[in-house]
């Protein structure tokens, strides 16, 4: 009954093609925006920030830059923990070397060096796909894993392998307490949600699904592979390597190669998938959905009162992990975006079905 | 066992609920970050199973500490980093008086927690693991490294093969092989048998095994190959037992492989059996065996089912590094007890207790731990105490201990850790504390 | 011919590295055969696992992630229950609790996915590795376990005339590559002479064209998991009396994924030749390569054997996507 858009008659291309088109849905933006920015840090706690919201909110970024490659080009990896890698060590060197610049500056180059070398790695794309190219990018995942393990100037010839951080600072202000680093991540992802989702709506996102759709048809109507995915590679790891900058520098403030390895790269491709493949609003969902399951797992059987042990919990909770991800592409392969969209589908017809 | 676990839960939920409806509970809250799954459980449940159990005996047999209840949770970390943060995060803030004091038992966890304790002012003990800077209170304000660090093992180990070769001299030419994890953990020794080389002149090499260390094939072929004087084994989990069947396979003697002491408990060695025998490694603090403690504990604890592990394994050596672990927390809570009064403390004044440790043998004694410890003491400025280990090799059966005990040479090491935690203060912009004036 | 150059190439240096650490006189003849071996019998292992995935995808189009939970579950079952039975009943039970697990598997994850895109079914396999992973150490538990196959471990020293300090063999290797050898001629024997073997190919070739003749492809599907299910056992047992029986066993059984790319994703032999040139390649890389590299970069120790055979099966995919004995209708761009 609420959500309709009865009587709101697009008069100009410009209304037609924005990006929220329903009157409603713009409204509810702006509250859900007005609610993360404003209401989220009066009412929650700590723990809350720290081992849910912020995790979540990189995470998410890392997703959807994941989601760029797999959900709308076609090109799957489970590589991409790698470029998370490169983006966090990349931004450690650039504060170590470079003091003076800006840290806005140091996440924008931390990321363009990713893209370099997602562009690298995403040279097989050209030549294989599917499953293969897969494998491919498991190549730069181990690679990864090795050289900021070995070579001893990425890491400032630390005597343990493990770097650290100081808090971030930005024009005077320094990113310290949990409540700051949530709005400071907060900031940065909407922007590139927003940067996000008109590179799809635009040229080059029309690309890529053209390409991922059907390649062949795709070069037959003018559209280069060779540029389209390597695009898609270059953005999905700049996208990437900003993530992994902020997740060593915000969430983890010192870390060790393996802070990047294959679990990662597989819990990412979870989150799109579980979130929806070619979904923006998936990333979100997905990444939520990862971040939180195996925390509530945990805290279950405590909650419920029921003394198990902890190795009983933990082995739970990775078979109920296990289960539910299998149910979830049984029931709904497109992910938690679908039952989302279909939810509103329902709602625009809602109390009045026929 | 069941309603006491039941009030803890409901405790907890309440906690989680409300944190300030509880402040008026006797109770010490002491979190235990457990890994009980993974490749590394096997080492982790008896360290586990000892942590938990000692604290049940002081609830028991003690009723607390100097009337303060005990209560703890454990958090599975999986001896994954996120996931020890996540589990930090978890159990800080709990109790009347949040976390008294974390023992993360991994040292990439240990990495990451210590960058958070500047602001949560919760101490971390890493009893014979962590940073080997941390022994220097200055700079790391809330670590622990009680009774050892991974530099104070490594020279050790190298004085002792230097004694065995006949003097430190005498070590010129000779090769060292060491077969580490690839992990902070594994390279922390390398900074210092780096230094020691330069003064001795013996070949180093550098063997990284990858987590979780099954794959070792390529590492002892080349041990084959360059037939080294002696191997350094920096292990954990199944890569111990791993790189003992690898030896075993390529023919390498047992006799000349030295472990650090998370290198030489039971479960490193068991599954190679007779394969083993002649094996060394270090041992500090707690041996295997049993003694007046474990009879309270078996008497307190496991006569009345409230055991957490298995009784026959009582007294294994990890088992018992746990017990003396949070010992230690224990006595850092009775000490603090002192000066702030017997009522449940916070972090911060917990943290004077353990800078302020005097553990002598007499007080061993009383705890029952009498040939299970050596003394402890610590100040604001040294975090560690005094390092000292001996060696105990496996006989087939069993460990023995050997006799003579090593300390750590601190002329070489003093200006390492200055140097290191210099380092670290300057990366992280730290405030060094100044320890003459907090004592004024 | 002139197509087939580039593989020609990759071959050629492939063997000329091969060569180099015996020419250039970096290693004795004695400790190159020794690190031939080593690399032979740690490729058997990859391959067994490796076999595994082929079978699978072969028949279902699915590649198999859990393949290296199924080795962990299998052996942590063989080894659990040699605690109590003897071992050779025990891998009869454990072999039936495989079949079991196929058939779980089959009806509750296969078949509501059939048809579903190959992203998807890799994800669920996933999903099931999770699964088995917690699922195997409830029941079993997550300490070491044992396998005693009654083999002496002390090597034998052999050929000492011949090579200076001898060579190094170990009993076990030998009934290791004994049995794998056994494995494959039987697998290839039921696959070529057996009904259900003809039934499993013509299901490998054509998923609709089988059923239109009438093979139940549920039933196939069934029979492949299971038989996937006892080389994971056989690859469990070989390698937990190697290694002791612990989670990590799960975690090296990655290796298989670069060598079906190497063998070609859907061939018996290709799994075999397969593991065997990755096993031979990254120990010969990480002994003789490692160190060069060490001291060319001033690196912090060697370690180039965990991403050695990736990079490798990269290449291979660059000149050969098909891989050595793959079918050619592949994917490509």
């Amino acid at each position: 009954m609420l959500y309709r858009e009865n009587g709101q008659f697009k008069s100009t291309y410009a209304s037609d093609q924005q990006m929220l088109p329903i009157a409603q849905d713009r409204v509810f933006m702006v509250l859900l925006l007005a609610f993360a920015f404003i209401g989220v840090p009066l009412v929650t706690s700590d723990y809350v920030f720290l081992s849910l919201l912020i995790p979540f909110l990189i995470l998410t970024l890392a997703a959807i830059g994941l989601n760029l490659l797999v959900g709308y080009c076609g090109q799957i990896s489970i590589g991409h923990a790698a470029f998370m890698a490169v983006g966090a060590y990349a931004a450690y060197n650039l504060v170590l070397r470079v003091p003076q610049l800006n840290f806005l500056v140091v996440l924008l180059l931390a990321g363009l060096i990713a893209a370099v070398i997602g562009v690298l790695f995403g040279i097989p794309s050209l030549r294989i796909k599917g499953l293969y190219l897969a494998v491919a990018t498991l190549a730069a995942q181990f690679f990864s894993d090795w050289m900021f393990a070995r070579v001893k100037w990425f890491t400032n010839y630390a005597h343990s392998g493990s770097v650290q951080t100081a808090p971030i600072e930005l024009f005077g202000w320094t990113v310290e307490t949990p409540v700051e680093k949530y709005l400071f991540l907060l900031a940065v992802l909407v922007v590139f949600t927003l940067v996000a989702k008109n590179l799809v709506r635009g040229h080059i996102g029309r690309e890529w699904m053209a390409m991922r759709d059907m390649d062949v048809a795709a070069e037959v109507i003018g559209i280069r592979p060779v540029y389209a995915k390597l695009t898609a590679f270059a953005v999905s790891a700049f996208y990437c390597g900003v993530a992994g900058a902020l997740w060593g520098f915000v969430y983890l403030g010192s870390w060790e190669p393996l802070a990047f390895n294959l679990n990662l790269s597989l819990n990412l491709l979870f989150m799109i998938i579980i979130g929806g493949m070619g979904s923006l609003l998936g990333s979100y969902f997905g990444a939520a959905f990862i971040v939180a399951l195996p925390i509530l797992l945990d805290q279950v059987p405590i909650w419920l009162g029921v003394p198990i042990s902890t190795a009983t919990s933990a082995h739970l909770a990775l078979m109920i992990f296990g289960a539910l991800i299998v149910f979830f592409l049984i029931v709904e392969p497109h992910g938690l975006a679908r039952l989302w969209a279909i939810g509103k589908e329902k709602l625009r017809l809602w109390p009045f079905p026929h | 066992m069941k309603v006491k676990s039941i009030v803890v839960a409901a405790a907890v939920a309440a906690a989680f609920a409300s944190p300030a409806a509880f402040a008026q509970a006797k109770e010490q809250f002491f979190p235990s970050l457990v890994y009980r799954t993974g490749p590394y459980a096997p080492n982790g449940i008896p360290f586990a199973n000892g942590f938990a159990d000692y604290l049940k005996l002081i609830n028991a047999r003690d009723g607390g500490i100097n009337g303060v209840k005990i209560t703890f949770e454990e958090c599975e970390t999986g001896y994954a980093t996120d996931k020890g943060v996540e589990c930090y995060e978890r159990l800080k803030g709990k109790g009347p008086t949040g976390a008294t004091v974390f023992q993360p038992l991994s040292t990439g966890i240990t990495f990451a927690l210590t960058d958070k304790s500047f602001n949560d002012h919760i101490p971390i003990i890493t009893a014979g693991y962590g940073r080997a800077d941390s022994v220097d209170g200055t700079v790391f304000a809330w670590n622990f490294p009680l009774g050892g660090t991974y530099w104070d093992a490594a020279d050790m180990l190298v004085q002792f093969v230097g004694k065995k070769e006949g003097g430190l001299d005498k070590l010129k030419g000779k090769k060292i092989a060491l077969v580490y994890h690839d992990s902070p953990y594994g390279k922390e020794p390398i900074a210092l048998l780096e230094e020691r080389r330069k003064m001795h002149g013996y070949q180093l090499m550098l063997l990284p095994v990858t987590h979780p260390g099954v794959e070792q094939k390529a590492t002892w072929l080349q041990i084959r190959q360059q037939r080294p004087d002696y191997v350094f084994l920096w292990g954990w989990g199944v890569m111990n037992s791993t790189a003992l069947k690898e030896a075993v396979a390529t023919g390498y003697p047992r006799e000349k492989m030295y472990g650090v002491w998370w290198s030489g408990a039971e479960p490193d060695v068991a599954p190679v059996g007779e394969g083993a025998k002649g094996y060394n490694a270090l041992v500090f603090l707690a041996p295997a065996g049993q003694g007046q403690v474990h009879k309270d504990i078996i008497k307190y604890v496991y006569d009345k089912g409230q055991g957490t592990g298995k009784k026959e394994d009582i007294g294994d050596v990890l088992y018992n590094r746990g017990l003396v672990s949070v010992m230690m927390a224990v006595e850092g809570v009775r000490r603090a007890h002192i000066k702030y009064g017997k009522r449940p403390l916070k972090g911060e004044e917990v943290r004077w207790g353990l800078e302020n440790l005097a553990i002598d043998e007499a007080a061993i004694k009383r705890l029952g731990f009498a040939g299970f410890m050596t003394p402890v003491s610590t100040s604001c400025v040294n975090h560690e105490g005094d390092a000292q280990a001996r060696i105990h090799t496996w006989d087939g059966k069993k460990w023995v201990v050997q006799p003579g005990v090593y300390h750590a040479d601190t002329s070489i090491l003093k200006p390492m850790i200055r140097a290191s935690a210099e380092k670290y203060a300057a990366e992280k912009k730290i405030t060094k504390r100044d320890c003459a004036k907090e004592a004024g | 011919m002139r197509k087939n150059w580039p593989v020609l190439a990759l071959g050629a240096a492939l063997l000329v590295g091969l060569a180099l650490p015996l020419a250039t006189g970096a290693s004795s003849l004695g400790f190159y055969i020794e690190v031939l071996l080593g690399g032979l019998m740690t490729g058997v292992l990859y391959s067994l696992v490796a076999l595994g995935f082929a079978l699978i995808f072969k028949a279902s189009g699915v590649f198999n992630f859990a393949q290296g939970a199924m080795v962990l579950f299998a052996a942590l079952a063989v080894a659990r229950l040699a605690e109590a039975v003897p071992l050779w009943l025990a891998i009869v039970l454990a072999t039936a609790i495989m079949v079991a697990l196929a058939w779980v598997i089959e009806r509750v994850v296969l078949r509501p996915l059939v048809n579903q895109e190959g992203v998807t079914l890799l994800m669920a396999t996933l999903g099931v590795t999770y699964f088995l992973d917690g699922f195997g150490q409830t029941v079993w538990g997550s300490d070491i376990y044992k396998i005693d196959l009654g083999i002496a471990k002390e090597p034998v020293m052999i050929l000492e005339k011949l090579f200076e300090g001898g060579i190094l063999v170990n009993k076990e290797d030998f009934l290791v590559a004994m049995v794998a050898a056994g494995l494959v001629a039987g697998l290839t024997l039921f696959f070529q002479k057996t009904a259900t073997g003809r039934a499993l190919r013509a299901v490998a070739d054509d998923h609709q064209a089988a059923q239109s003749v009438g093979i139940p492809l549920n039933h196939i599907w069934v029979i492949i998991w299971s038989v996937a299910g006892f080389v994971a056992l056989v690859a469990g047992v070989i390698w937990g009396s190697q290694l002791g029986v612990q989670f990590s066993l799960a975690q090296v059984a990655l290796k298989a994924l670069p060598v079906v790319i190497l063998g070609g994703f859907t061939s018996i032999a290709g799994a075999i030749v397969g593991g065997l040139i990755i096993g031979v390649g990254e120990k010969m890389a990480e002994v003789f390569l490692g160190p060069v590299l060490v001291k060319a970069f001033d690196l912090a120790g060697g370690g180039i054997e965990n991403w050695f055979a990736y990079v490798l099966a990269l290449l291979f995919l660059l000149v050969r996507p098909e891989g050595l004995f793959g079918e050619k209708h592949i994917d490509r761009v």
